[in-house]
């Protein structure tokens, strides 16, 4: 081969290289994006069906039972609607009634949401960003449920 | 008082840092040898400042001193003493002090080791690297002060977050800042060769050693960051893909690929500018990282605050030394002329498409984890991208630097004979395909596609890393001869590609092979997994020092004999009413069972059932022991003869002449 061709051999090798590395960043984008949503979103109905979503909400207070094995069942809500979550496994250290979380996982067709993953942060009271901000009204102030977790929250604060 | 000098001598440190900047500036300018020789004092007593006020801050951390507000938020009394030291990075402002007292650390380092410099390529890295220093300690002073009183004074502190009390957490975040703030050298040291306009191989040699060093740590602490997140976050994983891991991993990447184009720098004087701007992206990307962390746009275990004053001080600081690097690497890159031609069958081109494919997963790492931020930024939705992302795009273009690895070890420099190599490799390639093929159904009784393609990498990358070192051993005529005249790059090079090959091992045993079990288990109640079986006695109180626990005892038997005994524990910490999850794990090298506590499925009833979960996980060592030896590689290259004769020689001149001759 020629210094002219090798060079060639090259640049196509680059071409390909990059376009292989390109097509499959995007695909897996495309696969693996999970959009963030409410309860009140996931009533809307605006996510399509059986997709992958990241659900945030406030666990709603007397609403934990537990099932068979590992299977539990809780209520997740923001300031307008409720959502029935059911998730098999291991709940996370920061989760308790009243405290923000996010689960991952899917709508389940009778209208449940069923989850492969909670989240709960490591600060009690922490809310994720993404929820804080769904939880903000209209008029600039959180709503109900919100402003009673955090009450909750900063009462225990003030108990030594 | 001890809070007021601390908070003293950071002014004063800025005061030195100034000065570190403008007078060798001036004496550039009026090329005053007098001027540039300051810079190597201000260095000096910069990090004399920065050490006493790190001093400082520690003394009323041991001193449980609560009228400093830091103190206050991070400790408390009944904390033991080695976490009462260790917390002093255990929060943002602290943390940036470590940063600030690491980078005057490197810049004093440079100043003493460098003597044989010439005076004006010193002066104007230091410079540099005061620069940096200026722009970090303005922002510890104007929006994280750690030394700020706090009034009335708490009686009680609010207690070092419980993941943090760890001895993970110890040595983490010095090693990893050790990794992030060593590529400032090499940044100053590429902008000191755009403002000469020279970059000879004498220059790359006064590089390496550096690069490598900071490449070692940043090595090290992303290890033992995945160690600790194993150990200590319950969930038995070692990578989660999470923002703040991506924020050091992307520094690695782009610092291994420029620790690759260094030598290709060196040794054939080729791909100049190109090793100029990684330098520059790979600093940047650094103080990406802590942009990342610290601003609080991320959600994690690591984002401390949540201040946008410091996100913006942050991103405008950024914008600073990354533009304005950047636009002189514009003006004067074209004068960085490379000699020679590149040949792509040779170990330059290999070393350049290592290049491409590491500089490629770094931008997907990047493009993953800036995504979702950039999309919320416009209001555009709140998307996140998992773990399968990264790993669809990461692996895909990990497998080719594994072939690339052996091939590059393989061909000389300048020109290789392609004919040749396919002769020669073809022997070790069959072998690591047998092996990859068959010992997984040999060990395990088992295989696919993925685990086979992974563990040939593994193999091939081990059989092909000590060609080198055979070479040179077959070099002289007796072994021994040949053994001392191995010089230390080469031993760390092999170290560093033997430990890569570790890693891989570990990945594809982990990911092919590990069993993860949630169950829930009654006192006296046994599960079976992976031929061991457990047995779970229930769980009592216990006390530690600042902490309640309920801890579990879980026994693990194998063929009717003890294996173990395993106590995982359920942490309560009063001081911050959180609950912490501590594992029990029977570690050895060729695999691991992890056990921990999940929780009471009736939360009165303690004695009753309890969700446990049950790891096992083959090897998972080896990905650490990778990290490791990548480590003592990279150390081992930095104490390289060649870099170090270049100081012993009295004047520069003729050493550099020696050296080329």
């Amino acid at each position: 081969m020629t210094k002219r061709q090798q060079r060639m051999v090259a640049v196509a090798a680059l071409v390909i290289g990059i376009g292989a590395a390109v097509a499959l960043g995007v695909t897996a984008f495309r696969k693996n994006m999970m959009y963030f949503q409410t309860p009140s979103d996931l009533i809307a109905g605006t996510a399509p069906a059986g997709a992958k979503l990241r659900l945030g909400g406030l666990v709603e207070a007397g609403s934990v039972q537990r099932g068979d094995g590992l299977t539990v069942m809780f209520r997740l809500a923001d300031c307008k609607s409720v959502v029935n979550v059911r998730y098999d496994g291991i709940l996370p250290d920061l989760f308790r009634e009243g405290q923000g979380i996010v689960a991952t996982g899917h709508l389940a067709p009778d209208g449940a949401f069923v989850a492969d993953e909670v989240l709960a942060k490591h600060d009690e009271n922490y809310m994720p960003p993404d929820l804080a901000a769904s939880l903000k009204t209209d008029e600039g102030h959180s709503c109900a449920p919100f402003k009673a977790a955090m009450q909750d929250a900063m009462q225990s604060d003030q108990t030594p | 008082m001890t809070a007021e000098l601390g908070h003293f001598a950071l002014i004063l440190a800025l005061a030195t840092a100034l000065l570190q900047v403008l007078v060798p500036g001036y004496g550039l300018l009026r090329r005053d040898g007098r001027a540039l020789g300051v810079a190597s004092h201000a260095a000096q007593a910069q990090f004399l400042m920065m050490l006493t006020a790190y001093v400082c801050l520690t003394i009323a951390f041991i001193n449980k001193d609560f009228s400093v507000a830091y103190v206050a938020n991070n400790s408390h009394s009944q904390l033991p003493l080695m976490y009462r030291i260790s917390a002093v990075w255990g929060a943002h402002e602290g943390s940036l002090l470590l940063w600030g007292l690491m980078l005057s650390g490197w810049t004093l380092a440079v100043s003493l080791f460098n003597r044989r410099l010439p005076a004006d390529l010193a002066a104007t890295v230091l410079a540099v690297l005061g620069f940096v220093s200026v722009g970090f300690l303005l922002f510890m002073l104007l929006t994280s002060n750690p030394f700020e009183r706090m009034f009335p004074v708490p009686l009680e502190g609010r207690d070092l977050n419980p993941l943090l009390q760890d001895p993970g957490l110890i040595i983490h975040p010095p090693m990893l800042y050790m990794g992030y703030v060593g590529f400032s050298v090499a940044f100053a040291f590429a902008i000191a060769a755009l403002i000469s306009g020279k970059l000879d191989s004498a220059w790359v040699r006064w590089t390496r050693p550096w690069t490598t060093a900071a490449w070692a740590f940043l090595s090290m602490g992303i290890t033992l960051g995945s160690w600790w997140a194993y150990n200590e976050l319950g969930w038995g994983g070692w990578w989660f893909w999470d923002p703040v891991e991506n924020a050091s991993f992307m520094p690695w990447l782009a610092g291994t690929a420029l620790i690759h184009s260094l030598a290709v720098t060196e040794k054939r004087g080729l791909l100049k500018s190109w090793t100029v701007l990684l330098a520059i992206l790979c600093f940047a990307l650094s103080l990406l990282g802590t942009f990342l962390v610290r601003s609080g746009v991320l959600v994690s275990v690591h984002a401390f605050a949540s201040d946008p004053a410091r996100g913006v001080f942050i991103l405008g600081f950024l914008a600073v030394v990354v533009g304005g690097a950047l636009s002189l690497y514009a003006w004067r890159a074209p004068k960085l002329v490379s000699e020679g031609e590149l040949n792509l069958f040779s170990r330059e081109g290999f070393l350049l498409l290592n290049n491409v494919f590491l500089v490629t997963a770094c931008f997907g790492v990047l493009l993953g984890t800036l995504y979702p931020l950039v999309i919320d930024a416009f209001e555009l939705g709140k998307i996140s991208v998992g773990p399968p992302y990264f790993n669809a795009i990461f692996f895909p273009l990990m497998a080719p630097l594994f072939v690339l690895l052996g091939l590059a070890v393989f061909t000389p420099w300048k020109r290789g004979n392609l004919r040749e190599a396919l002769r020669r490799l073809r022997v070790p390639a069959l072998l690591a395909l047998i092996a990859a093929v068959a010992l997984p159904f040999v060990i395990q009784g088992k295989s696919s596609l993925v685990i086979a393609v992974g563990l040939w990498l593994a193999l091939w990358t081990l059989a092909t890393a000590p060609i080198e070192l055979i070479k040179r051993l077959r070099s002289k005529p007796t072994w021994l001869a040949g053994l001392a005249s191995v010089p230390a790059s080469t031993w760390g090079m092999t170290l560093a590609h033997i430990g890569l090959a570790f890693w891989m091992v570990g990945v594809v045993s982990v990911t092919g092979y590990g069993v993860e079990r949630d169950l829930r288990l009654s006192p006296g109640g046994e599960a079976e997994m992976s031929g061991y079986q457990f047995s779970f006695a229930g769980v009592e109180e216990s006390k530690g020092p600042n902490f309640i626990a309920d801890r579990g005892t879980v026994s693990v038997e194998r063929n009717g004999r003890t294996v173990s005994t395993l106590f995982p524990e359920k942490r309560f910490y009063p001081s911050q009413r959180s609950v912490m999850t501590e594992t029990g794990v029977d570690a050895s090298l060729f695999r691991d069972l992890y056990v921990a506590l999940g929780e009471p499925i009736d939360k009165d009833n303690v004695q009753g059932d309890w969700s446990l979960r049950l790891y096992y996980k083959p090897m998972i060592r080896f990905v650490w022991l990778g990290g490791v030896l990548m480590f003592l590689g990279g150390l081992c290259s930095m104490m390289d003869r060649r870099y170090r004769l270049l100081r012993a020689s009295q004047p520069v001149q003729a050493a550099t002449t020696k050296v080329l001759a």
